[in-house]
């Protein structure tokens, strides 16, 4: 996908197809790429999940259409009003939200009820117009920290960060994470650790972890944002690093695997910026309860969902390879799940000294 | 064994049957006529003596003025006076149409009236004497300017009337008619079936009726909506198919016919010789026998062979239905409904009567709550909803095929008038309160019923897609001003201008740019619903 930095033509054109329709006589039609499961694919040569060429139609005359018909539009307007702004003014999608949210005449009725409706019409646009969130600079939740040896610079703010001297809260990942916002000084660190949870982020930062192995440590705080899978996608691909992923031995956290790696169906559209194909699963899997003799009073059993979703994962494309399949099935057959904090039970600095060494030396990954 | 002592023999036994009078009968059994409760006794009251005064207006091809008065005296006890403007009664018979049970012009004629058997104000004035002890006052004028007055009891043993007070007056105006005036014991509510219920619905099935209701609770006047009386009910002969054995002897012994012949020409409806001859023939009987010479066993084969002969039906003309017009303005003037339709079906035949069922329904307007008016010969049939074969023919009929809202009985807001009138009603009781279910009375009323909701289901898909369209084109419109907007910021053109061009496209929209599917219009509106009657 060519990126294109000013989509400001582009926005034109949506309102001038619009207006022409109108002239027309026409019952206007808004084409924009369908973003599910049903036009994504799995592009094994990038190994990364992409949009297909499927157009919906959103039409004014459509009573289920009319609504969102103008949500699009306003949105688009919106945007298009934000780039004529000051270049480094940025506006966060909540900002956007307050902005196009009022009462329509004569109603009850709100332009937009909920964040959660401006959101999806954002992502439309940014499918649509060929453009990303961040060069319409909109902004969401700093939300990923890393610790370790990386200095970085914002040159807006005109900051260097070394992220291995921030103490506890580590470098905030910003949402916007792009090479004109954020930019690599130096790096002393050979990998990087993803981890799932917060909490796991804090025991391998108090232990100094990424001091002793010479990595960085980032955790997205469950499904990682924007900004942070694409801080992880530029250390791969400008620092070269490996990148290594721990979650919690569950479907979610296969998932959340899965979308730092080849990217997810909503945001098909911008994987090859988001999904890093070279990661690599270090853990936790359900084998470790034998391979590091976890205690099973630890293990969780497996809920009708957790069962449902294995059945789901197990049908898609970037979850077929042998090693994937086995596992699933594996934790299938045990019935349990495991957490990362349920390592604990054997020592609390079990995971930072003795879990994961074992692992990274043995190169005991799934890919 | 102690032997039980033989306490009666059969001959003392027999000496204490004697013959019961039918007003002794009445004063035990006053139930049967629907007497059983305080309200209700009211009711009838007030519903004889109105049935009766309207019967008389009618006949005498007069419009109808009723006044009616309710006054509570005390507890419990309540002076009822009704008065109307018909022809009134000739002196000699007021005594013994008050006074007799059973007196009566209705019940050997056959000609569709209110009232059959001569019962009903006689045992008004049987049940107020018996409650209060007060005489019934009659007024009388056959107009010409002067008036009789009777204060009179029944002497219950007799059934005879016994004239408390007697007297003539002259009058000052010109006014005919009756006027009664009762003192009874009763209660006076204004529920569901109650004396309001009852003038609210006589109001609805005869508008050219004019009722003036002096309540208790204050005065009401139903005003007539039509100025013209249906035409007028002829009197018809016995049709023979539903003769029985009893009847049969008493006809033949009543009549002027020379042979057994010309007694079926002549007294039956509808008989020409070749028909006579046939039942005749098939009864094994010669045609000249004398009708009086008829044996019992004789009538029983003409019963039998009158089952075998073709018989024409009897005449159907002879019925005076509503019409539409009068139901429909009847329904709108006391109900103000948004939607009214009727259906006058065909006369038909049950047991040798002809009757006929007439069929309105109202919705929405000032209705709120589903309601089932009935009436037979123009009468509202207020008690026994539940045994009536009006009631079962509305829960034979699939309401929800019609678009209504239903369980079993409707549930929406509309009111069904049903109307059957016949020479001849068959009630389930003497009470009169609800109509018998003859296999062809059911379905001739299903029958009007599902006509009448078709046309209910057009009108009410009708309006829903209206509605629907309408309900279309404001979300349309809501969202045309931010839409308008958005395209200005983005394109430059002027938002009045965009404004104008989404409305243009909405008001060209058709239904299937919607990207929904209308709403259908109810099956049954599509295809008649002649769905296999229940035959019990």
């Amino acid at each position: 996908m060519t990126r294109i930095e000013d989509p400001r033509k582009d926005l034109r054109q949506l309102g001038d197809q619009v207006v022409k329709d109108l002239q027309a006589e026409k019952n206007p039609d808004i084409q924009l790429p369908v973003r599910a499961l049903s036009n994504t694919f799995f592009d094994e040569k990038h190994r990364l999940i992409k949009l297909g060429d499927k157009l919906s139609h959103r039409t004014y005359l459509n009573i289920a259409h009319t609504r969102k018909f103008m949500q699009t539009l306003m949105v688009a307007a919106e945007c298009k009003k934000l780039l004529e702004q000051k270049q480094n003014t940025t506006t966060s999608i909540r900002d956007l939200y307050y902005i196009l949210k009022r009462t329509i005449p004569g109603t009850d009725e709100n332009t937009f009820e909920e964040q959660e409706e401006s959101d999806p019409v954002i992502e439309d646009i940014e499918a649509a117009m060929n453009t990303l969130r961040e060069d319409l600079h909109l902004h969401a939740e700093q939300k990923g920290s890393l610790v370790g040896p990386l200095v970085v610079r914002e040159p807006k703010f005109e900051t260097e960060s070394d992220a291995s001297k921030l103490g506890s809260s580590g470098y905030g990942i910003p949402s916007i994470c792009e090479p004109d916002t954020v930019q690599f000084v130096s790096n002393e660190a050979e990998f990087v650790l993803v981890v799932e949870k917060d909490a796991v982020w804090q025991r391998l930062n108090e232990d100094r972890f990424w001091k002793k192995h010479k990595c960085l440590v980032i955790t997205g705080k469950g499904q990682p944002d924007r900004g942070t899978r694409r801080m992880i996608n530029r250390l791969h691909n400008e620092l070269k690093l490996p990148i290594y992923v721990v979650t919690d031995a569950d479907v979610w956290g296969y998932y959340i695997y899965s979308v730092i790696k080849q990217g997810s169906i909503n945001l098909s559209f911008v994987s090859d910026r988001l999904g890093t194909p070279d990661a690599r699963f270090l853990g936790l899997v359900t084998k470790d309860v034998e391979a590091f003799d976890i205690p099973k009073n630890v293990t969780i059993k497996l809920n009708e969902g957790d069962k449902k979703r294995a059945a789901e994962l197990l049908n898609y494309v970037w979850f077929k390879p042998k090693p994937w399949q086995d596992e699933i099935q594996h934790m299938l057959k045990v019935g349990y799940k495991l957490e990362l904090e349920s390592l604990s039970a054997k020592d609390i600095r079990f995971i930072s000294e003795k879990y994961l060494p074992k692992k990274i030396k043995d190169e005991d990954f799934l890919p | 064994m102690d032997a039980q002592p033989v306490t009666k023999t059969a001959e003392q036994m027999a000496g204490q049957a004697r013959v019961i009078s039918v007003s002794e009968f009445f004063e035990k059994n006053r139930h049967l006529l629907g007497y059983d409760n305080k309200i209700k006794a009211l009711l009838i009251i007030v519903k004889e003596a109105v049935d009766n005064a309207l019967d008389a207006t009618e006949e005498a091809r007069i419009l109808p003025e009723i006044y009616l008065k309710v006054e509570e005296l005390e507890k419990e006890k309540y002076k009822i006076i009704i008065r109307d403007n018909g022809p009134g009664i000739v002196k000699q018979q007021i005594p013994k149409i008050f006074g007799t049970l059973l007196y009566g012009s209705k019940f050997h004629r056959l000609k569709q009236s209110r009232g059959q058997q001569g019962l009903g104000i006689s045992c008004a004035v049987l049940y107020s004497q018996l409650t209060t002890g007060e005489p019934a006052e009659i007024l009388s004028s056959t107009g010409g300017g002067k008036v009789h007055r009777y204060k009179l009891k029944i002497d219950v043993k007799q059934n005879e009337p016994e004239i408390i007070e007697e007297s003539e007056t002259a009058s000052k105006t010109d006014w005919h008619g009756v006027q009664i005036t009762f003192i009874c014991e009763g209660i006076y509510r204004e529920h569901k079936q109650s004396i309001l219920e009852y003038v609210k619905q006589t109001a609805i099935a005869n508008p050219y009726c004019s009722i003036t209701f002096d309540s208790p609770s204050g005065k009401m006047v139903f005003k007539r909506a039509v100025d013209h009386l249906p035409k007028e009910p002829k009197e018809i002969q016995p049709h023979i198919e539903g003769v029985e054995v009893g009847i049969l002897s008493r006809m033949l012994g009543d009549t002027s016919a020379r042979t057994l012949a010309s007694f079926f020409t002549t007294e039956f409806t509808r008989i020409g010789k070749t028909t006579a001859a046939d039942i005749c023939q098939k009864a094994g009987l010669d045609p000249k026998t004398a009708p009086r010479r008829v044996t019992d066993q004789d009538i029983v084969k003409i019963v039998k062979a009158v089952k075998e002969v073709k018989l024409t039906k009897p005449p159907t003309d002879v019925l005076s239905p509503l019409g539409d017009e009068l139901v429909e303005k009847g329904l709108k003037k006391e109900l103000s409904p948004e939607f009214v339709t009727s259906i006058t079906r065909p006369p038909a035949v049950y047991r040798g009567w002809p009757f006929q069922v007439e069929v309105g329904l109202a919705f929405g307007g000032g209705i709120t709550e589903p309601a089932i008016m009935r009436f037979a010969n123009r009468v509202p049939l207020l008690y026994q909803q539940g045994d009536c074969a009006i009631t079962k023919s509305i829960t034979g009929v699939d309401w929800r095929r019609y678009g209504i809202e239903s369980d079993k009985l409707p549930t929406g807001p509309i009111s069904i008038f049903v109307h059957i009138c016949s020479v001849w009603v068959p009630f389930t009781s003497e009470s009169k309160e609800a109509v018998a279910s003859y296999p062809v009375i059911l379905k001739e009323t299903k029958l009007g019923l599902q006509e009448a909701a078709r046309k209910l289901s057009l009108y009410l898909s009708g309006k829903r897609r209206a509605e629907y369209q309408a309900e279309r084109m404001r979300i349309f419109d809501r969202y045309a001003g931010e839409t308008a907007k958005a395209l200005e910021e983005l394109t430059g053109e002027k938002a009045e201008g965009i404004v104008k061009m989404i409305r243009k496209i909405v008001s060209h929209a058709k239904p299937e740019d919607f990207g929904e599917e209308p709403p259908e219009q109810a099956k049954g509106a599509k295809k008649p619903a002649e769905d296999k009657h229940d035959e019990n």
